[in-house]
């Protein structure tokens, strides 16, 4: 219960420093991303905050045996750099160019930003079942049973 | 002044959603991740992962009362190259293990290659996508 109240909460702060950063603002965003037409480099900023607020607090947060509500920290990703790590960064930020939005300025935005970014995290939320289902397609069958 | 301020502000505020995220529950605020393993869901994680985009939602709410110059209009609003964007943010997010929280905040402070080259390469992504549009195309509705 606690667990799930702190949760709700990082999302709230993580939302408001979106809206307050500017990521909510797709035009911005896309102004980011305009390196040869008038670049807005403000979301730079944003990201520097981001970097050097998370990178000092984990310092300190990863020296504890344990997180306040649960029992392990969780270990590091595999560190491998493949196709797929790059494709899927490309493939997200074509999209991510076309809109100005990415995954949590779009679910901050969807209760409040009218029907286009509500059709976007819908077709986003398609795009991640698809991924699923896709992998699971994919996978090879570890069943023993014949056939 | 408010040039880059505010968006170091928001950058402060970000950061530490993520850190009292990482300090409670031990987990990396992952947007992309956080929201796609509710489409599978588990007895052990589905109510923190709710909670989480619930905050990003209720957030969105109280900006939309106290800030409202927060939400910019969309700069697409074509029923396809909305619904593009949207499954091609879900799928590469999912493809590439990340979106802009997860490598280019948690991981890249997490020192990791993967997140860097991940960063870089949805950066670039987007430029040349801004540029193709933007310049080439002279604009997508």
């Amino acid at each position: 219960m606690k667990a799930t109240l702190m949760a709700g909460l990082a999302g709230l702060l993580f939302a408001l420093g979106l809206g307050v950063g500017g990521m909510t603002n797709p035009a911005k965003v896309v102004g980011f991303l305009d390196v040869a037409g008038a670049w807005d480099p403000s979301l730079a900023f944003v990201m520097a905050g981001a970097l050097g607020t998370y990178g000092l607090l984990r310092k300190l947060i990863v020296r504890r045996a344990k997180p306040v509500l649960a029992q392990a920290f969780p270990p590091a990703p595999p560190s491998l750099v493949d196709g797929r790590l790059v494709a899927g960064a490309a493939l997200f930020g074509i999209g991510w160019g076309l809109s100005g939005y990415c995954p949590g300025p779009a679910l901050v935005s969807a209760p409040v930003g009218g029907t286009t970014v509500v059709l976007f995290v819908g077709a986003m939320l398609v795009g991640m079942g698809v991924f699923r289902a896709w992998e699971v397609l994919r996978a090879p069958r570890t069943s023993s049973q014949p056939g | 002044m408010n040039m880059f301020l505010l968006p170091l502000l928001g950058g402060v505020l970000l950061g530490a959603g993520a850190a009292l995220l990482l300090l409670f529950n031990g987990r990396i605020a992952g947007i992309s991740g956080i929201t796609a393993g509710l489409l599978t869901p588990s007895k052990a994680d589905t109510a923190w992962r709710a909670a989480f985009v619930g905050g990003l939602a209720v957030g969105g709410v109280l900006l939309a009362l106290v800030r409202p110059e927060s939400f910019g209009p969309p700069v697409i609003s074509g029923i396809g190259a909305t619904l593009a964007a949207g499954l091609l943010v879900g799928f590469g997010t999912r493809l590439g293990s990340g979106c802009t929280s997860g490598h280019g905040v948690c991981g890249l402070a997490r020192g990791a290659r993967r997140s860097l080259v991940a960063t870089l390469t949805f950066m670039a992504a987007g430029a040349l996508t801004v540029f193709v549009t933007r310049h080439v195309l002279g604009g997508v509705s």
